[in-house]
Order: structure tokens, then sequence, then C-alpha cells
């Protein structure tokens, strides 16, 4: 009899930093301290805390050790497994109270800072159940929504109820999840489609490939839902093809759907067919937007087309199609189960339930976290993400990725939801949020945004495909210290333009960090024209490395390690040192920093 | 028909549900300007010029009039200081990657860009920055497209398309878009028909034939060249466009009289070649259905088409006739007979033929059409390429006299001028055939069921009692259905088929003169061009091929009768199997 | 799949499986399993344990854990009943017959075994 679970996270993050070789390892040792029949090893998907991976979990204890190691493995087994002593040194205990010593060895994971905050209903399965069991999924109440809407439910009970929850889009632009298929249920066409946008693609974005890793079942049961909603047998998944363990499980749950009848012909003795394929994404950004993803469904080069007419109408090969994201239809098996009020309980006035963030940048607890709507910003920050690292102080926060703004610090109360970001021109996104310390140039972060989207530009429409090379290459001159005051102006002008002119979402909200940095921090770009200076010393063309004269001791560590042969001995000896000092020719110095970090004495300063 | 209401610049105008702004506003008498788009061909709302500002109830904002359908009380204005700024920074922005050699651009005064530009008032200097520099991609005898001009407003991807040929397409993204064909092998190596569709539609100089021009010059200025000109049937009723005429214009007369004025030793006219081609098809019809030769039997006018079918069908190239076209027919003539005749060495001939096609440029070039020993054609040149000559040459077009054809190859019948209408060889084919089966000289010779621009069209015509059931297609596309219903068993039963690369026939032919894009949207050039052509035939005294006085001349005078053996060896060819992903 | 039920049955067969995932069960059941419990038997007390749980259906409400040494060796070995708002009961000295006992008297029945608690054996 089967006592104790170890579940060991097999996420694309947890699987890169060894999971695999652990959960080998844990078989081995298992198996050698004869416990085979009383401990079963999982693997499941994402726990969130990606910064902590690979992580591990004992259950029925829910101990929660982090970064294990092969090496750590047999202690596990040993000490916790065979004689319940729970390895300390290993467990991942930060409550976020101050006085951590005190807090319990066994912490559980629900009560761990960066857990008990969260509210996980999309993520609800992710690390808890083994998403190549259709077993386990259905254990945890799995495919029972899809039951009760073939056999209790009209189409227009489901779309009622996923209206009366108030749940928006998860993919950024927020668009009523239920107003969307109810505009596609009444148009008749011989075949109408489901697709599930799964092309995430927004720079440190993850939690639709978390949810497709950990709880794949769970989307397909939302799709299921949704043609019948609207009337669509067939639907297509488009996963990126850079996401092979998501496919790849996303394919044996497909299988397993279809052995167990839940996919194919008359599921529940309905009636109702609904057949779900994958199709992989090469690889482009813009095959996010809807359109574009269907045009690449298509077999077509992924560009988008021009709406209206939209997908409700003329989608996927011309027919009525409803696409949502992952994280959106992972909302719907509960929405059904529990109720639009329950749903519509959690969150703000206009934005119900919760939304998973992808935590990155400066900040403690990289990884994932679920949040009601409405949670302030602060609290992500520092409770939940654990503050800033090496006491620097928070300077904005990124959200949206590449079609976002930024948060500057002196709004880190608000709370977090869709109407509250886009009343400070910024926007919700699909759920990156890069914390950005002092040390961050927000003019070299929209920048780097700006790369993002003229490299992913499609090249259809002049605006995006022109237009933001030109904003990148005045963004260059600026942080190159060539631009004047009239290019801040001649940037504005443009960003506006391009995001009135161009085709698709790609392009119209390409210049959105151009324009929240310049909103909320013009004052760093007019250091960058002005007084050529990047204030956070971060644009190297605007900083310069220089030795000072009397603390250069002439060890010469610095000379020795400059890789461009920049550093030279003086004649001059400080005060109180026997060896000449030493000195940085600005002519040679790539800026790279190297100098700065060898010198022991802190004699050399960026300016 | 459901009417919405509107207003476009505060004038309330009545359309039709479906419209779009754009179309909106032509009722109210505004032009939105456009690049990319193309009525029902290339509605991608890509280039951004045609931006208006609307308000359908929740303020105004920025839309592309092109693809934007009207609302019932939606408000339209085209010329806000917003609307003009735009349109003058898209120009801009689309002038920062364009070479801007508008000096030497032979589409310069008919360029929409250039158009636009001027209208704007941009600064061409605007944006500075990264610009892609391109290769020419002049590895074809037909055409050049020259990417540094290239807005990628995608008209000829789409006409590609619409050809279903489909060669070119985007390569790349983002600033470094570009157009060209799969891995970027150039036109020369992949499955193009050479038909010149693209040229037609570029809106710019990205794509233009291949200028042949300067080899006419350099024989017309070679004293011991004798030097002759052909012009194929539609150019008569094309060539007034390139000088300000309306569409549909005959312009033979002033034509005729402006290649002798360009110093070309002898104009004939290739219709003397399309009656030819008719009698020499006709029997080669009629022997294979007394031999029980291959059958549908499909004619070969149209290199472009020809072309088509040796990539695309290459296992059904004997159902073409083996007929040589009017313009290699005209140009064997020319080296053999009238050579002769005229007592001039045929390798000192010049054979010039101005052909509404860029594929012609291709066909003179092919294996087996050297009746002489030496190339049928030497050179051919476009309806376009000629207009620039005649300007070159500082003719007033305009005010030219009308004059004849030289003999004693210039005699022509209505039979032949109509080839250049989709229908038309097939039309002259049936009046040579009814005429010879029934042995009489009948007088109700308008097969009008053969008419129209439709892409396919289908008809039983009863010829000396006999129903026989034939097809007519033009364009790629229409070819395609043909042939493939000719490759599941040809259930409709047809015995003759007239296929032409291009969409209505040479009217429309890739050679043709340009026409802004919303002369293309608003008229059917392909009607008013051929109705020119239907006009003169209807006028004609001699309306049949097999009466043409140069055919009864050549038969008596030259051929050993129809399909003997002299003219099977002068005004026949073969055809080649080709490989569309190459050897 | 054509009905609900049968759903529901493959609900039933894993809920057991998967059900020590959850937190929040009303009982914890604690089994020490130092060296000392295990020589003295804690082995065979923990699996009956988990297998009674699992028999009886308490499985939704009732968490069969191990726990390291709990300092009273010479009682091994020890098996604490732990329930939200009810003070702690520690049975002593327990072998697998009385561990069947335990579930069903206990855990399933509501009353505590006393001749088993370690109150008893003090006395």
């Amino acid at each position: 009899m089967i006592r104790a679970h170890v579940l060991i996270c097999g996420g694309t993050g947890c699987t890169s930093s060894g999971s695999l070789d652990i959960q080998a390892a844990f078989a081995e040792n298992i198996e050698k301290a004869g416990l085979s029949e009383e401990v079963k090893v999982v693997q499941t998907g994402c726990f969130g805390l990606c910064a902590l991976g690979p992580v591990v979990i004992v259950y029925p204890d829910g101990t929660f050790y982090s970064r294990v190691t092969t090496d750590d493995v047999k202690e596990i087994v040993e000490e916790h497994l065979l004689k319940g002593r729970i390895v300390e040194r290993l467990v991942y205990n930060d409550t976020g109270d101050d006085n951590a010593e005190k807090a319990n060895v066994n912490v559980s994971l629900n009560d761990t800072a960066f857990y008990k905050t969260q509210n996980r209903v999309v993520l609800r399965n992710c690390g808890v159940i083994d998403p190549e069991d259709i077993d386990e999924y259905i254990a945890m109440d799995g495919y029972a929504a899809l039951g009760k809407v073939l056999t209790e439910m009209t189409p227009e009970d489901v779309i009622k109820c996923v209206t009366d929850s108030g749940l928006r889009g998860r993919g950024g632009g927020g668009f009523p999840t239920g107003r969307k298929w109810s505009l596609c249920a009444p148009n008749k066409a011989p075949q109408k489609y489901v697709v599930c946008n799964a092309d995430e693609g927004d720079p440190g974005a993850f939690m639709d490939r978390s949810v497709l890793e950990g709880d794949p079942h769970c989307l397909i049961e939302a799709m299921t839902i949704a043609g019948y909603a609207i009337g669509a047998t067939k639907g297509f998944v488009y996963v990126r093809a850079e996401y092979p363990i998501a496919v790849k499980r996303l394919q044996k749950a497909i299988d397993q759907a279809k052995e167990y009848g839940l996919l194919g012909k008359n599921i529940f003795d309905s009636g109702f067919d609904f057949d779900l394929e994958i199709r992989l994404g090469a690889g482009a950004f813009v095959c996010g937007e809807e359109t574009a993803l269907m045009t690449s469904i298509e077999g077509n080069r992924g560009e988008p087309r021009p709406r209206p007419p939209y997908p409700a109408v003329k989608g996927l090969y011309n027919s009525p199609t409803v696409e949502n994201n992952v994280e959106t239809f992972a909302n719907i098996p509960q929405i059904i189960l529990r109720g639009a009020e329950w749903f519509a309980s959690m969150g703000t006035e206009n934005s119900k339930g919760t939304k998973v963030f992808a935590l990155g940048g400066n900040i403690e607890h990289t990884g994932l976290v679920e949040i009601p709507m409405g949670t302030t910003l602060r609290e992500i920050i520092h409770e939940i993400g654990g503050g800033i690292p090496n006491g620097k102080k928070f300077k904005a926060a990124q959200t949206g990725g590449p079609s976002g703004g930024c948060i500057p610090a002196d709004l880190i109360d608000t709370p977090v939801d869709y109407d509250n970001l886009t009343a400070i021109g910024c926007m919700m996104g699909s759920g990156g949020l890069i914390v950005m310390d002092e040390d961050s140039c927000m003019v070299d972060m929209a920048k780097f945004f700006l790369e993002f989207t003229v490299d992913e530009s499609c090249g259809k429409c002049t605006p995006c495909r022109v237009g933001t090379k030109r904003l990148l290459e005045l963004l260059d001159k600026i942080t190159m210290g060539k631009g004047t005051i009239e290019d801040i102006d001649r940037l504005e002008e443009l960003c506006n333009y391009i995001k009135q002119n161009s085709l698709c979402g790609l392009g119209q909200t390409a210049p959105n960090p151009v324009l929240a940095t310049l909103k909320f921090f013009r004052d760093e770009y007019i250091a960058h024209v002005v007084d050529k200076k990047c204030p956070a010393g971060v644009c190297k063309d605007l900083v310069s490395f220089v030795i000072d004269q009397d603390k250069c001791i002439g060890c010469g560590m610095c000379a020795r390690n400059c890789p461009a042969d920049a550093i030279t001995k003086t004649d001059y000896i400080a005060p109180g040192h026997k060896l000449p000092s030493y000195v940085i020719d600005a002519e040679k110095c790539v800026k790279c920093g190297v100098c700065m970090g060898n010198c022991k004495f802190k004699a050399i300063e960026k300016r | 028909m459901d009417m919405i209401n509107l207003k476009i610049n505060g004038i309330a105008v009545s359309v039709p549900k479906g419209s779009t702004v754009l179309e909106a506003a032509r009722v109210a008498g505004v032009e939105i300007p456009t690049l990319c788009f193309m009525k029902e061909k290339n509605e991608i709302g890509a280039c951004r010029i045609c931006v208006v500002e609307v308000n359908e109830g929740r303020g105004f904002r920025i839309v592309t009039a092109c693809v934007y359908p009207v609302t019932e009380g939606m408000e339209v204005l085209t010329n806000t200081e917003k609307v003009q700024k735009a349109r003058k920074t898209t120009l801009e922005l689309i002038l920062s990657t364009h070479d801007k050699k508008c000096l030497s651009c032979v589409r310069s005064t008919n360029c929409e860009l250039q158009k636009l530009c001027l209208e704007y008032g941009v600064d061409e200097g605007a944006f500075a920055g990264f610009k892609p520099v391109y290769e020419l991609d002049n590895s074809t005898p037909h055409l050049v497209r020259d990417n540094n001009k290239c807005i990628l407003c995608r008209r000829c991807v789409a006409a590609c398309q619409e050809q279903y040929v489909g060669v070119i397409g985007a390569n790349y993204r983002g600033i470094d878009t570009s157009i060209g064909t799969p891995f970027e092998v150039g036109l020369s190596n992949v499955p193009c028909i050479s038909c010149g569709q693209c040229t037609a539609v570029c809106p710019t100089g990205a794509l233009v034939e291949k200028d042949d021009t300067d080899k006419i010059w350099e024989a017309l200025n070679d004293p011991d060249k004798y030097v002759v000109v052909q012009t194929a049937p539609s150019i008569r009723a094309t060539l007034g466009e390139c000088f300000g005429m309306p569409v549909g214009t005959n312009v033979e007369g002033k034509m005729v009289s402006a290649l002798r004025r360009l110093g070309f030793d002898k104009v004939f006219d290739t219709d003397f070649a399309a009656d030819l081609t008719i009698v020499e098809e006709a029997n080669e019809l009629v022997e294979r259905i007394k031999n029980g030769g291959v059958l549908p039997m499909v004619t070969s006018c149209s290199p472009g088409w020809v072309k088509f079918c040796e990539y695309y069908y290459p296992d059904m190239i004997d159902h073409l006739s083996s007929c040589k076209s009017p313009q290699q027919m005209a140009g064997a003539v020319i080296k053999t007979y009238y050579a002769e005749k005229a007592g001039i060495d045929p390798k000192k001939i010049v054979s010039v033929s101005v052909m509404p096609c860029t594929a012609k440029k291709f066909e003179i070039g092919r294996e087996d059409q050297s009746a002489a020993g030496v190339p049928d054609v030497d050179i051919a040149i476009t309806t376009r390429e000629l207009s620039r000559m005649i300007m070159r040459a500082g003719l007033n077009f305009n005010a030219l006299p009308d004059e004849e054809f030289d003999n004693p190859l210039g005699e022509d019948t209505g039979a032949a001028v109509i080839f250049g209408a989709t229908g038309g060889v097939m039309e002259a084919a049936l009046r040579t055939a009814n005429d010879w089966l029934t042995g009489k000289d009948n007088t109700d010779i308008d097969f009008t069921a053969l008419r129209g621009t439709a892409g396919l069209k289908q008809a039983t015509v009863n010829i000396a009692g006999n129903d026989i059931k034939v097809a007519v297609a033009s364009g790629a596309a229409a070819a395609k259905v043909v042939m493939d219903r000719m490759k599941a068993g040809n259930p409709d039963g047809w015995t003759f088929v007239e296929i032409m690369g291009c969409p209505g026939g040479c009217v429309n032919g890739g050679g043709q003169p340009i026409q802004p894009q919303f002369v293309r949207d608003t008229v059917d050039l392909k009607a008013v061009r051929a109705k020119a052509l239907y006009d003169q035939d209807a006028a004609m005294a001699i309306r049949k091929s097999h009466e043409s006085p140069v055919v009864k001349a050549l038969y008596s005078e030259w051929y050993d009768g129809f399909g003997g053996h002299k003219a099977h060896h002068d005004l026949h060819t073969s055809y080649v199997a080709r490989n569309k992903y190459g050897k | 799949m054509k009905t609900l039920a049968e759903l529901q049955a493959i609900k039933e067969k894993m809920k057991n499986k998967v059900v020590l995932r959850e937190g929040g069960e009303a009982i914890r059941v604690v089994v020490g399993m130092a060296t000392c419990g295990i020589s003295a038997g804690a082995r065979p007390v923990l699996n009956t344990l988990v297998e009674e749980v699992n028999n009886s259906g308490l499985a939704s409400k009732v968490t069969v854990s191990q726990t390291g040494c709990i300092g009273l060796c010479q009682y091994e070995p020890i098996v604490e009943i732990i329930e939200a708002g009810k003070e702690k009961v520690t049975y002593v000295k327990i072998d697998a017959e009385k561990a069947k006992r335990i579930v069903k008297e206990h855990l399933d029945g509501g009353k505590v075994v006393t001749e088993f608690t370690i109150a008893n054996q003090n006395a």
C-alpha cells in the first residue's frame, strides 16, 4: 500500500536543472531501501517556484525540498521516507516571517510566503497530479465539468455561465470570454473551430507552458466544453515547437482522452463529437496574434489579417472560430463545476478570478504565481516575490512583455487588474512581470523590448515593418548619447503613429514600452540627450570607468584582466602606497566593467 | 438590397451592405489612395495608406478604408490632419527603404508611389537609417525584379497566386522582409510561367518587363539589317492607353504609322499568322478526330499557358496543338516565304514582334522555333516598350496619321483580330470549321457563348449537324480547372479547348499598358479592351481565317497544303515536360 | 466514456491514491519511524494504518504520515492521532492488530481506544 508520494517537478525549468536525474535517483534509492511498495514517485508539472528548482515535495507531510541534487536523494530516502526524519537542510521554509529560525522546519508548501497568498485555480493541479495519467486528473474532478455540460446543460447555459463568471481573455487583450463565445455561437457554418493559443511568446512568460506541462487534460476538457457551447466539433491547439515537454504531454493527454472516449464521437452519449489536434508553431511571436495564428494553422506564412471580419464570423479556414489562450481555457472547468458566482467572487469589479504571473527580473523568487485579480503590485513583489535582492530599491515593474508598459515605484500600490493597468498606460498582457531595481535604465529597457518587436515584426504592414525599426534607431541614437531633445518628440510622435496605424496587435502595442517609459521616466530620456548621461549607468556609450589615483595601490589586477588592453601604469605613486597607480584609456575602453569587478580596493568607479 | 447610410466628410451616402469605406467614399466623390489593395484579390490591409478616421459611436479612430466595412450611421473623415499626417508618415517610411531612383525608372510618371509622394509633399529623407540593399533578379528573359523599389504591397504575390503559380512570396520578416522566390533561387529556377501579370499590377518599378528596346534601336541603326516588325492583334486595342487615350481605343492606323516612323523596314500584322494558325490548327483537329489522336486538343497560342502546361501538367503536353503561336508563325513566314519573295538573306532580317505578353520574350528563345535555321523572331517587346520607343523618338502619337500595314503580310481578317480576347481563337476556329464541314459560306458566325470575360466558358456548338463540346479558359487558374477535368477523364466531353495564360486573354496580357489599381478596380479592362477588337471584327469584310488573302497565297504559292510537310516543318513545334522543382 | 457513472468510478478508484497530496485533512495519524520505532515494528503498523484508512474510506479526512523519534523509545511503536480542536491522543506499543482497531474505533467510530493510550500505560 502506498503511504507516501514523492512529487518531482517535471516542468521545463526543473527539467533543465536536472529533475529527470533526480527522479531516477529516487527510483533507485527507494528500490534499494525496499520501499517500492510504499512510496510512489510522481513526475508532475510546474510548482511555480522555478528559481529554487529542482523542486521535490514529499506527501503526506507536504515537505517542500528545494534545489535538490542527485546526491541529496539518498539522504531524503533514508532519512525521510524510511525513518520519517525530515532533511532540514533542504527544506524551503521561507514563511516571510522575520524570525525565520522560529519557523517550523516542516513548513508545508501552502504556508510559505511564496504560496500562502496565492490562490491556485488555473494552476490547481500543477505540481499535484501526474500530467501523464488521466486517472489522476479525473480523481481531481477532471472531466466532471464536461460531463455536467454534456448531460445537464444547453450550449446557451454554458455561455451564460462563462459570461456571468466575468472571465476575460488571459492572453493580453482581456476580451470577455463569454461574449466571444456568444458572438460565435449563432453563426451557422458546416464546420466551426475552437482554437487554443498556446504560442506563448513574451520574453520571460511561461504560464501557459506550465499548464500544458502540468495539467494538459484541463485544456482538453475546456476546449471540448467550448466546442459544445459554440457548436464546433474540431479544435486545434497551436503550441510553439520550443515547448517539447508540453507538446509531448498534451499529445499523450489527447491520446488518453480519445481512448477514454472523452474526445471523439458521441462523448458521454450526448451525441456531441469533438476532436482535437496539435499544430506546432515555428517560433514566430506574431503567431500569438489570433489571425496570424489561424493563418499559420492553415499552412501559410504567419501573418495577421485585417479585422473585421472577426474570427467569430470568419476565422480558421474562413469558418466561425473561437480562439482563447491556455490560461483562459484552464479556468473553464472550474467555473462550470463551482459556478459563475464562485469565480466572480474573486477579483475586482471588472476583472474576475485570478491571474498567473511569471515573476522575473530583479526579484528574490523568480517563478510562477497565481493571485486574485486586484492584488497590489507591492504584495506581489515584496510578499510573494520576496522583495528585491541585495537591498536594492524597487524602480519599476514591466508588465505585458513587449506589448506592455511599466509601473513605476510610486504606483506600487496599484491593484493589478485589467482596467487599472490600462488606466496607467500599461497592459496586463499574458502575465510576464519583470521587476527592475534602481540599477535599471528605463531607456535601455524600452530598447530591449523594441529590439524584440523589431525582430518579430512579420513585415506585412508598413508602420510596424519600417516604423518600429526607425523607432529603435532613434532609441539607439539616444542611448549612444547622440540624441537631441527634438528626438524625444519625434520618438513620441512616431510611437503614436505606429500605435494607431499598425495592422495588428503586435504593431499597435509595440511602442508601449517606449510610451510608458516616456510617461514615467522622461527625465531619464532627457538625461541621455541633454546631459549625455545614463543615470543608471547601463548605457555603455554614456558611462566611463575611472581609476581613483589615490585609492589605487598599483596591484595591476585591473590591467591584467582588461580584455582591451586599455589600462596602463602611470608614474604616480599615491601617498601611502608603494607602487605606481594605473589609468584607463577611455578611447580603448570597451566598458565591460571587468576591471571594476577585479579591483579589491574599490578604486575604480563608473561615472 | 440592404442599404447602409453613412456620412463621408459630412456628405450623406447610401451604399449596399457589405461595401467598404473605400467604395462608399467613391460614391461621395472621394478617391481614397491605396497601394496594396486589389479588389477581391489582395484585400490585406498591409500598406496602411488608405487610413481614414471613422466614428461608429465610440469616437473617431483610424481604420483602413480598403477593407473596413461600412456600418449604419458611421461618420467617415478622409482628409483630417491626422489622416494626412499618417499617410505622409507611411509614405516617408516606405521611402526610407526605397532606392528613390525615379529619374531612371521606367515607371516614373505612372508610378503609384511617386504620384502619392507628390500629392502628400513628402520629405524623402525624413527617415534615415538601415535600408536593405537587394541584388536584381534578372535571371529570366522576360522580367526584372528590383526589390530596391519594392514597397511590399504584395500585389504581385496576389497576381501570381491568382494564376495558380505562386512562385513569389514574402521571405524573411520585419525590416528584412522581401518578395522573392522560395529559397531565393531566382525566378529562372522556379516554375514561373512568364505571364508577367506581376509586372502589370506592380505599383512601382520593382517588377518590370526586361527592356529589349536597345537591341531594336541598334538594329534600326544598322544599315546591314533589314528590320521587320509584327504587331499582335491586341496591341491596337491598348497602345493608345500609353498616350492618355481612353481604355478601349483602337489605334491600329496610328500604331502602324508610328512603327514606320521609327524606321522599321516593314510593318506587318501578326494577324495574318493568326489566320494561318487557325487553318493549321483546324486541320490538326480534324486529323486528330479522324485518326484517333489525343483529344481534347488544346490551343498553343499563349506561351504562358504552354509553359504552365509543361510545368504543371507535364504528362498532358500531347493535348497541346503542335501549331506554333501566331508570333512564331509570322516570324517563320517572314524569314522563309517573305525573305525569298523579297530576295533578302534571312540572316540579315531582324524580326521584331510587339506583343501584349512578357512570355513571348521567353517563347522566341524556345527550341524548335527556327524555320529558316535562324530564330523565327529575334526580339519580342511589349506594348509598354513600344510606347517608350515612340516617346523616345519624339513622335506625337495622338497626332499621327492613320496608315496601313505593309503587304503582303499585312492583310488580316476579323477572325484574327479577335485572337486578342479570350474565346477569340475558338470562335475563329469554329468559323473556319463550320464553313469547311458544311461546305458553305456561313453568315451566322458570331459565337457569342464564347465571348465575355469569365475565366471558364463552355459551349456546345453545332457544326454541320454535329454537336461538339468546347471549352475556353483564360488565366492559369481557370486552366488548372480545365486540365483537372481533362485529367479526370474529360467528363464534359470537350473536343477542343482554348486556353490563354492571362485572365481575359491577350488584351489583359502581362505586357499591356499599366493602369493604376483604382482603374483596374473600377474599369473592367478585359471587357473594354476586348470590345475594341470585337467592334473591329464586326466591321470587317473578311471575317474568316480561311478566306484571308495571305493564307490563300501562302498555301497556293508556298506550302504543300494544310499540314503538309513544309507547313509542318515551318509552322509546328514540340513541347517539353518540365520539372517544377528543377532537375 | 458514455456515462457519468464511469467517470465517477475512475474518480473513486483514484481518489485514495491522490488524496494524500491534498492538505487540510481533519485528522493526522503520525507513526514514529525512527530507528527505535522501526526496530520495534513500526513499519507494519504504518502500512496497516495506511491500508485500513483507505479500505474504510477515510482517506479524504485522515492522513497517515511518519515522523522521527517521538522521544519515548520504550513505548515504540507509537502512533499519534492529531485532530484539530482536540487533544492529541498517543497510542503506544502498537502492532498491526491494534492498528486495525484504532482505525475502526477511533478514526471511524470516533471513540478513543483508551486501552492503548499512553495514559493507560502510565496508570
